[in-house]
């Protein structure tokens, strides 16, 4: 009789009475055969495959994470409380030992949320995975964690999140920003100066096959992990990188992601983008699910699967692996660079403009983070939208140092009434959210 | 007048009901080897001197087929699955003379890849060589699609008995459940068949030609002849009959967990509003999970006749019965010589039962009233806790949208019916250590057979339309139509509630008795690119399980029994 070599868990949420708008990629109908083909193939009745009723996440969870403008309520709907809570619900299922690894096949996504929130970019209000990551840390004090984003974007708002954070390494595989949203995601976007190298993008040519992406995952994803050494892995397992994703150009496979989820050995997926709902989604799942509990997957392929047909050319063959050995190099020299970086400074200081595609909404960003040897660094963001709404965010991380917190509350205390719409602070220290407003 | 026929474990119960209410009840011993024996007997008694003409409807519900599954006395068959991509259909091998075969359907009902009719007539041939009568054809998918199994089929052409085919069990999408379902059904067949039509032929001679119900696990019954092709159905009917007798004594609007404490057994399941709570997908029996629509039961082995021990100094009971209670020189103490020494119970001997219990005392080092109270006490607190799990359990099922998440009902019942032999005495004791409120199913000790004989005929229809491929479909129903792009959810509704209704009918159910629930309506936008190119809706309904019509005046003459 079939068994679950890992004991495995799914929250299967697939929201069907929510869309973004009648006609958006993100629709009721994403998960639909998905669903179909999960319950035909009867995976839910494999002993060892467990199936969980989401939890809600709540808005301590968002502000643990989160500077939601104008506040959490106006950010979230029902359904991201209900995706961010289904994540946290595997997580908690993983944590208490309740099962080995689990899945949460949950929408709407969350990878290109990032720390202040302003509106939806790349159909994500709030980061799904960071909020889970920030419960687990609160709820079970895990220290180390790393993020591989298999999604065809680039996880803009993970990187974000964790730019800072030299306890979370993210390390996001994408089709090349030059030839897609976000547009971001080079190979020189290592870090801020006190996380420098935790940070790990590998952009990928168009229509790299699954050559390329396992080659990706053997040669550089496995060697970082091995060296990094995290408590828990977090795969975002976007399913967009398939050969027949209507809004990205890659080639690969639903064998192709079973057998990079075997590599991987995840202790928690979570579903972000795959818009090829009918062709790929389906057998993908069914795939990564297989793959996850340890039962063969090798039947497991889509109705017009051809490798010949996808098998990517020399170029593509040789660009990847130049780009590894790129890659290999800037985690093998982070903890020099990191100093170098440093030297000399006491702040660190970015300006950038971040667009809301989904929202239509542009924000102006300055950003400013205490270089500190003792921790990941007090962090300030001076935030303005073209809405006109202009706030003050200040981060104090979990472990951080008294200086970095002294900094922060400073930050916090010295900021105008008058200057500015809403004035934050996250205090991760002790957990508590600030907050003082014009009126 | 009705009869209604429930075969339990240790006994089996009749009753005659009339519209005046029960007429007569019998009990009669089981005989596990001879089932057809156990029944006839139990209708000789209920007929006595009772005019056949007077007789006009009888539902039957037996522990044959169960029997026949658990002891493995099926008979051979052969069993055809076509698979395609996903999970290897060797996974779900159900015997020796089981054979995978190329064809695939997608999700979407779509013909992937065609049978390969010269591997079928093989199979066909290497059959009959091997003496198989019987076949079971199963395609995925198709529950979208039958196209690969009636092609099948047609393809085995006439050299077999009878041939199951997967898509005519349920709607419901679990390929490897319609391969179990599909192969008990023609694995049971021959048993059932031969059962059935030897009960037939006695009553006829008996001059008894009235129409034969049997009952089914979902607390519905079906006609004697639409039985044949899904014997499979009529297992675990047992837990469904007691359920049904108490549905007539539940409040309105409310929750209701109903327990019948049998000999072996205590058996849950819950009432909201009257109507009994169904298992999602179907039974599980033994390795076997099935698509056999069922009500929500659980069951744990504790009851008046389960073997009580002390074990590493700690009292247990159950899950085994090792025979009747010590009071009846069986070989162990039990629950009910608990109660007989507790004096609530009168039926038996009380000194056999203090005889059994003493080893039980000097273990625990008790006086035997404290022990017996303690025996008594231990089994109630274990069946609450049974029940609060279950009842977790159907509250932890997930839900797919945010409406259910949010606002779905939440199963939390106050009260309790109990039913079974030592009903009257658990009641109590339930009551006082729990906060439900515990009420009694009047004639708790052969509810059962009444919850047989007023049992309506129930059926599901599942209906899928595809818009974009301008299709309607019920598989199940050998039903396909062709739409218009302005076919809505509302047509199919209007659609599988008037294929539930010709499927009631057909199988047994009278006009009156069509209670009919839509228990799941979805409409979905089907876009590719950016455009709306079409609708996907899914539709779902049943007859729900309840009793005929005019129940009423019998299950008040019940209640002003008491």
């Amino acid at each position: 009789m079939m068994q679950a070599r890992h004991k495995t868990g799914l929250v299967f949420f697939p929201a069907f009475d929510w869309a973004i708008s009648p006609t958006h990629p993100e629709r009721e109908e994403r998960l639909l055969y998905t669903q179909d083909q999960v319950f035909e193939e009867g995976l839910l009745d494999i002993p060892g495959i467990e199936e969980f009723k989401p939890d809600l996440a709540n808005i301590r969870d968002v502000q643990r994470v989160h500077f939601c403008v104008p506040d959490v309520w106006n950010v979230m709907t029902e359904s991201h409380f209900i995706s961010a809570g289904g994540a946290k619900t595997i997580a908690m299922a993983v944590m208490d030992k309740k099962i080995d690894k689990g899945f949460a096949l949950v929408r709407p996504p969350g990878h290109h949320a990032m720390r202040v929130v302003h509106g939806s970019r790349g159909f994500c209000n709030v980061n799904i995975e960071a909020i889970m990551i920030e419960f687990m840390r609160e709820a079970y004090g895990i220290n180390r964690v790393a993020i591989v984003d298999t999604d065809c974007h680039h996880g803009d708002g993970t990187q974000d999140i964790y730019w800072h954070d030299p306890d979370t390494l993210f390390i996001s595989l994408h089709q090349d920003g030059r030839t897609l949203y976000p547009g971001t995601g080079f190979a020189e976007e290592l870090g801020g100066p006190n996380a420098l190298g935790t940070t790990l993008n590998i952009p990928l040519p168009p229509h790299t096959s699954e050559e390329g992406f396992l080659y990706t995952i053997n040669n550089v994803v496995l060697p970082v992990l091995d060296d990094f050494k995290p408590d828990i892995i977090i795969n975002s397992a976007g399913q967009d990188n398939h050969y027949s994703d209507p809004i990205t150009n890659m080639n690969f496979s639903a064998q192709g992601y079973a057998k990079m989820t075997e590599l991987l050995q995840p202790d928690i997926a979570v579903l972000e983008g795959g818009y090829s709902i009918e062709g790929a989604l389906p057998y993908m799942n069914v795939g990564i699910i297989l793959a996850m509990a340890g039962i063969d997957f090798s039947k497991v392929r889509e109705p017009n699967y051809n490798p010949e047909k996808m098998r990517q050319n020399s170029n593509v063959t040789q660009w990847i692996s130049k780009t590894c050995d790129t890659i290999m190099k800037s985690w093998q020299s982070r903890t020099g660079r990191r100093e170098q970086f440093r030297r000399g400074k006491k702040f660190d200081e970015r300006s950038r403009n971040i667009f809301y595609d989904t929202d239509n909404i542009t924000e102006k960003q300055n950003e400013k983070i205490r270089i500190c040897p003792d921790c990941a660094g007090a962090l300030r963001i001076d935030s303005t939208s073209d809405k006109r709404v202009h706030i003050l965010a200040v981060h104090i991380p979990k472990k951080a140092c008294s200086k970095c917190r002294e900094t922060g509350y400073k930050w916090f205390d010295a900021a105008d009434k008058h200057t500015y719409d809403q004035i934050m602070l996250q205090d991760r220290t002790t957990g508590e959210f600030h907050e003082k407003n014009k009126n | 007048m009705i009869i209604g026929l429930d075969v339990g474990g240790t006994h089996a119960d009749v009753v005659l009901l009339g519209n005046k209410g029960l007429i007569r009840e019998v009990k009669v011993p089981t005989d596990p080897a001879n089932l057809f024996d156990t029944v006839l007997t139990g209708l000789d008694k209920i007929t006595e001197g009772i005019s056949p003409s007077d007789i006009h409807r009888m539902v039957l519900s037996t522990t044959l087929s169960t029997n026949a599954i658990i002891e493995k006395k099926t008979t051979p068959v052969g069993m055809i699955v076509a698979g395609g991509p996903g999970l290897d259909p060797e996974f779900f091998r159900t015997n020796q003379d089981y054979y995978p075969v190329t064809g695939s359907i997608d999700h979407r009902g779509r013909e992937i890849e065609p049978i390969d009719p010269e591997q079928i007539k093989k199979i066909s041939r290497l059959l009959t060589k091997a003496g198989i009568s019987r076949v079971g054809v199963i395609s995925k998918f198709s529950v979208r699609n039958s196209e690969h199994e009636i092609q099948i089929a047609q393809l085995l052409g006439r050299s077999f008995e009878k041939i199951f085919l997967g898509h005519r069990i349920s709607g419901q999408l679990n390929f490897p459940r319609r391969i179990a379902t599909t192969y008990l059904n023609a694995s049971v067949y021959p048993i059932h068949k031969n059962f059935f039509n030897a009960v037939k032929k006695s009553l006829k001679k008996k001059g008894l030609d009235v129409p034969i119900h049997v009952l089914k696990a979902d607390g519905g019954t079906m006609s004697f002849d639409a039985s044949m092709n899904f014997p499979g159905q009529t297992i675990f009917s047992g837990p469904a009959a007691s359920v049904m007798g108490s549905i007539a004594f539940a409040p309105d609007e409310e929750d209701i967990l109903v327990m019948d404490i049998g000999g072996t057994t205590t058996d849950m399941a819950v009432l909201i509003n009257h109507v009994p709570l169904l298992a999602p997908l179907g039974i599980n029996l033994g390795p076997y999970k099935t698509l056999i629509r069922s009500l929500e039961t659980h069951s744990i082995g504790i009851g008046g006749d389960s073997a009580v021990s002390v074990k590493n100094g700690r009292l247990t009971i159950g899950p085994e019965r090792l025979g009747k209670p010590a009071a009846f020189d069986g070989p162990v103490p039990t629950p009910s010589d608990a109660l007989l020494v507790l004096g609530m119970m009168k039926n038996g001997d009380r000194d056999k039962a203090a005889k059994g219990l003493e080893n039980i005392a000097r273990q625990l080092d008790l006086t035997l009233e404290d022990t017996a109270m303690k025996i008594f006490d231990l089994a109630c607190k274990t069946i609450l806790k049974a029940a609060g799990a279950m009842l977790d359990r159907i509250n932890s099922k997930p839900v797919y949208t945010i409406h259910d998440l949010l606002e779905g009902h939440m199963v939390k019942p106050k009260k309790i019916l109990v039913l079974g032999g030592p009903a009257l005495h658990f009641a109590k004791h339930l009551e006082k250590i729990s906060n439900y409120k515990v009420g009694v199913v009047p004639r708790w000790k052969v509810a059962n057979a009444i919850g047989a004989a007023l049992a309506r005929t129930t059926c599901e229809v599942t209906l899928f339309a595809d818009t974009q491929q301008g299709i309607a479909a019920a598989p199940e129903e050998n039903f396909y139509d062709n739409v218009t792009q302005s076919f809505s959810k509302k047509d199919a509704v209007r659609q599988a509630c008037g294929l539930l209704e010709k499927k009631a009918i057909q199988i047994g159910s009278h006009a009156e008795d069509l209670e009919i629930e839509v228990i799941e309506d979805m409409e979905f936008n089907m876009v590719r690119g950016f455009n709306t190119t079409g609708k996907n809706i899914r539709v779902k309904v049943q007859v729900k399980p309840g009793l005929i019509h005019g129940y009423d005046p019998i299950g008040g003459r019940l209640l002003a029994d008491m």
